[in-house]
């Protein structure tokens, strides 16, 4: 018995009517599709409306209509609602088929009779293959109320918070021995000149301290698998050496460790740790951790300071990395971002000429409890600088190295500016291409490091350097930089320059990506689902990306997204289950030949080889659809719901029905 | 004036990427010739060899099989085993006596709009220039039989 | 052994005659075999390409041409002006196959084709990667201890950017020195232009430039400054008492070409270097060849 299709050509306004003739789509599919079972077609202003909805729903009643063709813009627009249309009227959601005549016919073709033509041909095919569709039911899985959040920084931290906050348990992991990510690092944070530890510290404390979060530091995600609502993580614990149960915190052992090594990671090179650390004073949790590359007794065994001297044993040299399973529903990555490396741009001297500072550095300067504490002085931390020059777009805004703009930097560097005029009276040069200050008190911030008196210079920074050519300039770091507002060459004598460098992805970003199926953009940076209207979800449900692992962004935007994403977590949470697309692959056991070509197919282990039986089987809970499987068995046993070998053969042969109508170009 | 040969393709996408950057095209309305028609699967790993035949074997003059980056694809790898079937495709279908460059490979991610539409263009020209396919002409419609096979035997080559 | 289709360039035959002996010396010295192409032509230095682009291509694509003709592999140039052309004439025939074929239709009228086969070189390339420093290190009888040379490589031998990874802050010809028993000195201006052919054009503003090159290498204390380009040499060294009234100084520093130093250092006579024709007089290297 042949089907009941209705077919619906939307005009969309104009959009696709101005281009394409619907009403003789329509008519066409009436007439010359009538023997493949089309019994009404029409055409509609906006079928997404609710009007345009109706009609559907009204057909599917009152003709029984047993198929659906949605001749209409693109199916990531409204697949959805036309399902949704179908089953309110009670006809199984998968029996619907949209047809793109918008973005790929009536937006991209300019000739009304070409585009036309392909309409029909469009329609022709989506009206073959709905046929070949079978109904099919979403599959409903429980959701682990767990979730994961990777990465402890000012995202992660409120990401966790939220949910925590709102009686659910969260699994916190970062790879530092604490919390805190680089705001931590900071000194003042901009536009309100607030102390970053601060505003902080109290979170990373009520985090380190909450019942409903288990913080795993000095911790990485190794392994993940499984699908949303259901994951499983491995998590690799580091080991500290230290016995974090017997642990007070009392700092002892930092003390009496002998060996000094440069940080390079909180205090940015510009200061010193000790082989056995805590990275800074509020570290949460406030336990040591061993750096065993750099301990003398793992060199050459001997020292053990530290064991010695810790009041409650608390040290073990032979503690190993442990790793633990767990179980979660949601993810929230964190991960943050890593400074562009100076040195890629040897004309601007950083790690050649000593006064030439990075940003990172430089905050590390201004921190109270940072290596100067607080003091603006040179690399021979003694002298006051007299002039200072902050360079803009290091690394950003740059052919040669990243395209994009960092966001944040002409901020910082104005929040530089300020903080030497005020602490040395220095006279400050900002060198820019643009002053981007776009956010709430941004532009008075400027306007205020203006009437302080900094000085701006618009232009590109061409080099740094000692060579003096004139006698004021012995001694000093002379940059050379166009002032493009004047039209003339500049050469400013400094006492200290700072690299206002730029944000870029951690630089295991991709591999970290990778564990978890997500993919990077062009920059580097995680790709979120959509760029305006779903900043915060990924193409993989359950996996969310939060602060500047989604693109350089600033702290009242971190910690916006970590908590909108909380809001998508909870949400599913208190769903309790979440339904999965039912496109997947099914093994027919009985046309199984146990060749075993598809089990090494599978990326997400979905297939697994019954030795018992010498046949295959897909877990479909695993699946994710993607019928690669499908298209390899050389048995056809396999087949995948929603695209079926039927459907695509039909959905060919119906797109050339009409290949013999002459197309004119 | 004789008429200019508009060669009929079927475009084979995948939801994630090139679907998308089809899409894209369309919303930033960048114009491209209209001689394809898309398929949509989940993933270029979905596509078995047997649609491209079919495809050609049904009227197409060529088929086009786009797919996520190697690297990008959103089911990890599967591009990869669309390449590979690809490369074999290629052998098998000169061994029938089709132009391989019939069917052509074509990455592009979901930001890549533009490149999409310009590979498509470009690659409905390349079909222009090597002619109408006609496999699925009967017998008794070739006019010279000899002709028909002088025709296969240059292709083959 | 390896042969190198050697392409002098006309400085060398004439204002730089010195850079040209020392490298047939240092180049028999340490085996490396250098045949100069036979009915070379001018490659047409900085001045033919604002004149005429195709023209400057096809000029340099004669000498191309006849070193593909002679079965060479690898085209070496001592001046950085030639190997600037060289390199970019060969990279641009065989990516833009338009101006191959219009070269290779002005070619035929000599019987000649292009392909773009040739390896482009420059000399010092050729002793730094194909002798290597070791090799070199071997050979020095008169190692020029304390000796502090300011490495100036010039802009054309770095800009634009060809195979070498760090055109700001390169170290090869540092390397190269410190092997010869050298102190190379930090000179920062050590990839900045000498002005080149601005020297006959608009004196003024190349005798600026040739000032800061000269400056900055007293500056920093060296004794000689070492190039690798004829028109770099002529214009630090020959130019250097118009600088001086220009701009009252009293620059008095050698100038020499990076294969004297190592013809010295591998013990070959001065005289036969071309050292003592030297307008600033190379006397605080000559102390080193006794």
């Amino acid at each position: 018995m042949s089907e009941r299709i209705g077919v619906y050509v939307c005009h969309c306004g104009t959009n696709i009517a101005g281009t394409v003739d619907v009403v003789d789509v329509a008519n066409w599919a009436a007439e010359k599709l009538k023997h493949q079972g089309v019994v009404i077609a029409r055409e509609y202003k906006f079928m997404c409306s609710s009007l345009g909805q109706e009609l559907i729903e009204k057909d599917i009643k009152e003709l029984g209509l047993t198929r659906v063709v949605v001749a209409a813009c693109s199916p990531h627009l409204h697949e959805k609602t036309f399902r949704t249309a179908a089953k309110n009227a009670g006809l199984n959601p998968y029996l619907v088929e949209l047809a793109s005549i918008r973005e790929q016919v009536s937006w991209v073709h300019t000739d009304k009779a070409v585009a036309t033509a392909k309409s029909k041909a469009v329609v022709s095919g989506a009206v073959s293959r709905v046929i070949e569709n079978v109904a099919l039911d979403e599959i409903k899985v429980p959701i682990n109320a767990n979730t994961l959040v990777v990465g402890g920084g000012i995202a992660g931290i409120q990401s966790a918070l939220e949910i925590a906050n709102a009686g659910f348990h969260v699994y916190l992991v970062e790879r530092e021995p604490s919390i805190g990510g680089h705001m931590a690092q900071f000194d003042k944070t901009f536009p309100t000149l607030d102390c970053s530890a601060c505003i902080l510290t109290p979170r990373m404390v009520e985090a380190g301290t909450h019942p409903n979060i288990t913080l795993m530091t000095y911790s990485e995600v190794v392994n993940v698998s499984g699908y949303i609502g259901n994951f499983n993580v491995t998590i690799k614990q580091k080991a500290r050496r230290v016995k974090t149960d017997l642990c007070t915190g009392c700092g002892i052992c930092q003390e009496k460790c002998p060996k000094k090594v440069i940080d390079n990671v909180y205090e940015a090179g510009l200061g010193y740790r000790k082989a056995v650390y805590t990275p800074f004073a509020q570290a949460v949790p406030n336990f040591p951790v061993m750096d065993v590359e750099n301990c003398i007794y793992f060199k050459n065994g001997k020292c053990k300071a530290c064991e010695k001297f810790c009041p409650t044993e608390a040290i073990d040299f032979t503690q190993q990395d442990e790793l633990m399973d767990v179980q979660v529903g949601n993810i929230i990555l964190a991960t943050g971002y890593d400074l562009f490396d100076a040195t890629r741009i040897p004309q601007y001297g950083y790690g050649k000429l000593p006064n030439v500072f990075t940003s990172l550095e430089f905050e590390r300067m201004c921190n109270a409890a940072g290596p100067t504490e607080g003091k603006i002085v040179l690399r021979d931390m003694k002298t006051a600088p007299k002039t200072v020059v902050v360079v803009h777009c290091v690394g950003s805004r740059d052919e040669n190295y990243n395209k994009y703009c960092s966001g944040i930097c002409c901020m910082q560097s104005l929040k530089f500016a300020h903080l030497v005029m005020e602490r040395t009276g220095a006279e400050v040069y900002n060198c820019y291409i643009d002053i981007r200050t776009p956010f709430k008190d941004y532009e008075e911030f400027y306007k205020r490091v203006l009437e302080e008196g900094g000085h701006f210079i618009r232009g590109k920074v061409a080099e740094i350097t000692d060579a003096a050519r004139l006698p004021e300039e012995e001694g000093k770091l002379i940059v050379q930089v166009e002032d493009t507002l004047i039209g003339k060459q500049r050469r400013i004598p400094a006492d200290m320059v700072i690299l206002a460098a730029g944000l870029e992805p951690r630089h295991d970003a991709k591999e970290v990506g990778k564990l978890f199926g997500i993919a990077c953009g062009t920059s580097g940076w995680y790709t979120e689902r959509h760029p305006k209207l779903d900043p915060v979800a990924t193409m993989t449900e359950g996996i969310y990306i939060v602060g500047c692992v989604q693109g350089p962004k600033d702290i009242p935007a971190s910690v916006a997204q970590g908590a909108a994403a909380s809001a998508r977590v909870l949400g599913k949470i208190f769903q309790k289950e979440v339904a999965l697309e039912p496109i997947k692959a099914s093994i027919n056991q009985e046309t199984c030949s146990g060749c075993r070509i598809c089990n090494g197919l599978c990326p997400f282990n979905a297939i697994a080889f019954i030795a018992d039986d010498m046949v295959s089987e897909i877990n479909p809970a695993l699946c994710q659809g993607c019928g690669t499987c499908v298209a390899a068995c050389p048995a056809g046993a396999i087949s995948g719901t929603g695209f079926s070998d039927g459907q695509i053969m039909a959905q060919i042969d119906g797109l050339l029905f009409r290949n013999l109508e002459p197309v004119e170009a | 004036m004789t008429e200019q040969f508009e060669p009929t393709i079927i475009g084979f996408t995948c939801n994630w990427c090139s679907y998308r950057a089809a899409d894209l095209a369309g919303t930033a309305r960048m114009k491209y010739a209209p001689n394809v028609r898309l398929i949509r699967l989940m993933c270029s790993g979905r596509l078995d060899p047997t649609f491209v035949l079919r495809a050609l074997s049904s009227g197409a003059d060529g088929v086009m099989i786009t797919g996520c980056h190697p690297g990008e694809c959103h089911y990890i790898e599967q591009n990869y085993k669309a390449l590979r079937r690809y490369l074999l495709l290629q052998r098998v279908l000169k061994g029938l006596g089709i132009e391989p460059e019939r069917v052509k490979l074509v990455w592009a991610s979901a930001a890549e709009g533009a490149r999409f539409a310009s590979e498509t263009t470009a690659f409905v020209e390349e079909i222009r220039k090597l002619g109408p396919l006609n496999w699925g002409k009967p017998v008794a419609e070739l006019g010279n039989l000899q002709e028909e096979i002088s025709k296969l035997e240059e292709v083959r080559a | 052994m390896k042969q190198y289709a050697y392409y002098p360039g006309c400085s060398l035959e004439s204002l730089a005659t010195s850079y040209n002996l020392s490298t047939l010396e240092v180049a028999q010295k340490l085996g490396v075999d250098l045949k100069e192409i036979k009915d070379w032509n001018c490659c047409g230095a900085t001045a033919y390409f604002p004149v005429d682009e195709l023209l400057a291509y096809t000029l340099v694509a004669r000498n191309l041409a006849l070193a593909e003709k002679e079965g060479f592999g690898e085209f070496v140039a001592p001046c950085s002006a030639c190997y600037k052309n060289a390199y970019f004439t060969n990279a641009y025939l065989k990516k833009d196959p338009d101006l191959a074929e219009h070269i290779n239709y002005a070619l035929e009228a000599d019987n000649l084709h292009v392909n773009g086969t040739m390896k482009i070189r420059h000399l010092i390339e050729v002793f730094i990667e194909d002798v290597g420093l070791e090799e070199i290190g071997k050979k020095i009888t008169h190692p020029l201890k304390g000796l502090r040379v300011a490495p100036y490589y010039g802009c054309q031998l770095l800009r634009p950017r060809k195979d070498h990874e760090n055109v700001e802050n390169p170290q090869f010809f540092e390397s190269l020195l410190s092997a010869l028993g050298a102190e190379p000195v930090d000179y920062p201006s050590k990839t900045r232009c000498c002005g080149g052919s601005l020297i006959v054009t608009n004196r003024k503003a190349a005798l600026d430039m040739v000032h800061i090159l000269l400056q900055d290498a007293v500056n920093r204390k060296a004794d000689v400054i070492a190039t690798t380009c004829p028109m770099c040499n002529v214009n630090l060294e020959v130019y250097q008492s118009q600088v001086n009234r220009e701009f009252g100084t009293q620059f008095s520093i050698p100038v020499m070409y990076f294969t004297q130093l190592m013809g010295v250092a591998l013990g070959i006579k001065p005289g036969k270097l071309g050292i003592g024709k030297e307008l600033v007089s190379g006397e605080p290297v000559l102390a080193f060849a006794y």
